[in-house]
């Protein structure tokens, strides 16, 4: 071919940290000593840091390049800036626990890097293709990280549902996309949005939007395609858990996002039932399976269900409003779980993991400044007004009520009352219970940061919400064209 | 044209009984050289879809390398299959339920091709024609250049595989004694000699 | 593409002639042979005695690692059959976009080198 050599520069970021990725992997490999894995891990950090920068460097303007491969636009920076917090506050978390569980390696910042440049890759995605092997590339780190304990049968077994319903996911997914590429003839976003203005849809690509909506679905763990999150979550290593919950979960719910309303746009009276439908199932689910967990980790995956249940309503409504409410959400969501699993960490007793729930017990008297972060995020997942999480939700619903779907907004409502009672819950636990010892003292220099950062920023969204609205606001129109 | 028909129809028809056999088949290692017969016929219906590298690939990825793993794995693991087996048959409804709706999409598919005037014009433009220039060769024009993020990302993905198995799988023994080179000559006096000044009738 | 499955022909007609001789030779010595089998015939031969166990026994996860390591490079050199055959009319860019392709490989080896995952104790 005699095309002209394209502009890299938009991949920067992804070819950076990649680059980083590979350079560490090397240095580790050549490494001898203790504490390897911290300093790679904090190497990661800046790696994570200097991309972060990177993506903002190119600012809300929308650009296509690498022929039509990948896009640039203030919605995939808004969402890569996401991702790349979660991922680095993941490397952060997993420094003690790995050291103190002994399976202190440096490939797991490795491994985090490696799966965030296909988070990456995933959000920035024009073209089916590209979102494919984005997310190939994320999954497959994403496996090795859930059995990182790979002596623990449960974080083996973790990664090995994960690998085979993930494969499954991603078959449909496939099958999906071929279904699209036959009927519409093209695999690029633009095109496929410029098809689909000029004619009808037909059945069959109906049905490839559909499976390629079910392989999205399970990737952002949506009700009935949820199956392996409770058992994922639980099984695999505590700060894998945080970053599942946090990263792939974002750049998921950025795809899921890009391929409806963008590639999809046209069609958006065929997809928002489905949207719709397993939004409500997830809301419902998301409230009322938690009730009867005793596992902590359990019931975070119960309620991420129940979180991106909320942030589909935003994606039903199709509209910039829903698109800002969804942006605003994972934002805030991204920090209320960061503190969550900093906390979960932190509860060690005699030098083992806990992880029930009663073992909160009391936590406000060992340990009032924990119970108190603790609380803070409990309370802001509830939705309680001063709180973050309200105006999470608050933006979500106010898009619902804008596109006229008064129903959707009423059961995120009801359901999110009812989901009320088990964060509160926790709350009562540590506040009213008889206190069952403290946890071990000690808990790391860095994971009282990651606590007090993402309680800062829960507490005090209500004073300075601008910088995450406003980015919202001006990322969520880039999205739709004109 | 009609040794074309036949042979689809052939090779279509081995793929899907024996595709049916995998599943079927009592001994797991009949199970894999079914897939292998599988992997086989669908080369078959590359090559008449005109996709010769996808069908020699498929024949030196998939039957030299992956069909033998499988093998290699059937028949090593210490694994009951006739114990993993029970059991399965009361999902079959559930199963049989999945495959039916998906028939029926399928049918639904097929009774409505409808491709827009849009559609052909896209269509028409992705590769160097077929005519002028080998499947391989018209492959390898668009795979390094027009394609050449997701290539690259693939590396990415090959890496990821690599580093995945090492880190799931290797563990260093420590019950065997290995020859370090670099050690031995590395090895110096002070650290292994020490001159020890006995005085009699006092020992060390 | 009438003119590429030509080409193919003798492929056709050896899987034609192999299948038929296979199933020649098959029957053949189902019907000309005496079948009289017996449990004694039909059971695994040990060496003499009754079979101790199944045949399946646990390995060195070892072996899993090379294999998955050779799918792993194996995969990698399919990547370079379209790229060699179609090296003239790539140019530079796709020259240079092999050569990173296999340098990101190359990283994986030295890591995989480095860790003695290549070395059998």
């Amino acid at each position: 071919m005699n095309d002209a050599l394209p502009s890299f520069v938009p991949a920067l970021p992804e070819m950076f940290l990649a680059a980083s990725a590979m350079v560490l992997l090397v240095l580790g490999a050549f490494q001898r000593g203790p504490h390897v894995a911290r300093e790679i891990g904090w190497l990661g950090v800046v790696a994570l840091a200097v991309t972060a920068a990177l993506v903002m460097s190119f600012g809300y303007e929308r650009k296509v390049s690498l022929y039509g491969m990948m896009v640039t636009d203030g919605f995939g920076m808004f969402m890569s800036v996401l991702t790349l917090i979660g991922a680095g506050f993941a490397i952060v978390m997993a420094m003690r626990f790995n050291e103190r569980e002994g399976v202190a390696r440096f490939e797991y910042p490795v491994l985090v890097l490696l799966s965030t440049t296909g988070m990456l890759m995933m959000i920035t995605a024009n073209d089916l293709i590209s979102l494919y092997v984005g997310l190939e590339l994320q999954n497959l780190a994403l496996y090795v990280i859930a059995s990182f304990q790979r002596d623990q049968t449960r974080s083996s077994e973790a990664g090995l549902k994960y690998f085979v319903l993930g494969a499954l996911s991603s078959g449909m997914l496939l099958y999906g996309a071929s279904m699209v590429y036959g009927f519409a003839g093209s695999t690029n976003f633009d095109t496929l949005a410029h098809t689909l203005e000029a004619s009808n849809a037909s059945i069959g690509l109906i049905i490839g939007i559909v499976f390629v909506a079910v392989g999205l679905a399970f990737k952002v763990s949506a009700v009935p395609f949820h199956m392996w999150t409770p058992d994922v979550y639980e099984g695999a290593p505590t700060p894998a858990t945080a970053f599942f919950s946090i990263a792939p979960k974002t750049a998921a719910l950025a795809l899921f996002v890009r391929v409806m309303i963008y590639a999809f746009g046209e069609l958006v009276d065929q997809w928002q039932q489905i949207i719709m439908a397993i939004s409500v199932a997830s809301m419902i689910l998301g409230a009322l399976a938690a009730i009867n967990q005793r596992n902590i980790k359990r019931l975070m995956a119960y309620s991420s269900i129940g979180h991106v249940g909320y942030a589909l309503i935003g994606l039903a409504a199709g509209t910039p409003a829903g698109v800002r409410g969804i942006l605003v959400y994972m934002a805030i969501y991204v920090f209320m779980n960061i503190g969550t699993f900093g906390v979960i960490l932190c509860m060690r007793r005699e030098g083992r993991l806990v992880e029930g729930i009663e073992d909160l017990a009391g936590l406000a008297r060992t340990q009032p400044m924990l119970a108190a972060a603790l609380a803070i995020f409990m309370f802001s997942m509830a939705g309680i007004p001063p709180l973050a999480g309200f105006f999470a939700k608050f933006y979500i619903f106010m898009a619902a009520i804008d596109a006229r779907l008064f129903w959707l907004a009423v059961l995120g409502v009801v359901t999110s009352v009812v989901g009320a009672y088990y964060y509160v819950r926790i709350v009562k636990i540590m506040y009213f219970d008889e206190p069952k010892g403290a946890f071990d003292p000690g808990i790391g220099r860095e994971m009282q940061a990651v606590v007090l950062i993402s309680a800062m920023v829960i507490l005090f969204f209500i004073v300075f919400p601008s910088p995450i609205v406003g980015a919202a606001e001006l990322a969520s129109a880039t999205l739709f064209p004109g | 044209m009609i040794v074309q028909a036949i042979c689809f129809y052939l090779f279509a028809a081995i793929t899907v009984a024996s595709g049916v056999m995998v599943i079927a088949a009592r001994n797991p290692v009949h199970s894999v050289l079914f897939l292998i017969l599988a992997f086989f016929n669908a080369a078959g219906l590359f090559v008449l879809a005109g996709a010769e590298f996808l069908a020699l690939i498929l024949v030196i990825v998939y039957v030299g390398a992956v069909a033998v793993l499988f093998l290699f794995v059937v028949m090593m693991l210490d694994i009951n299959f006739v114990e993993l087996r029970q059991g399965a048959l009361q999902y079959l409804p559930v199963g049989a339920l999945v495959g039916l709706v998906l028939l029926v999409e399928l049918i639904l598919v097929f009774g409505a091709w409808v491709a827009g005037p849009e559609v052909a014009q896209s269509i028409a433009a992705p590769l160097p024609l077929a005519t002028n220039v080998t499947n391989t060769a018209a492959l390898g024009q668009l795979l390094y250049t027009r394609y050449v993020y997701v290539f690259q990302a693939s590396g990415m993905i090959l890496l990821v595989a690599m580093v995945g198995a090492i880190v799931l799988t290797l563990r260093a023994r420590t019950d065997v004694r290995k020859q370090d080179i670099n050690v031995q000559v590395g090895r110096r006096r002070a650290d292994t000699l020490e001159i020890v000044k006995v005085r009699p009738r006092q020992g060390v | 593409m009438d003119s590429l499955l030509r080409e193919y022909l003798p492929i056709l007609i050896f899987i034609g002639v192999a299948v038929a001789l296979a199933t020649v030779i098959v029957l053949a010595s189902f019907l000309v042979a005496r079948q009289n089998p017996d449990s004694e015939k039909l059971s695994p031969y040990e060496c003499g005695f009754e079979p101790f166990a199944d045949a399946r026994s646990k390995f060195d996860v070892r072996f899993y690692l090379v294999s998955i390591l050779f799918i792993i490079f194996d995969l990698e050199v399919a990547f370079l059959f379209p790229w060699a055959v179609s090296l003239g009319s790539i140019g530079l860019f796709g020259f240079w976009s092999m050569i990173v392709f296999l340098a990101v490989l190359t990283v994986g080896f030295i890591y995989e080198w480095k860790k003695g995952a290549l070395e059998w104790e």
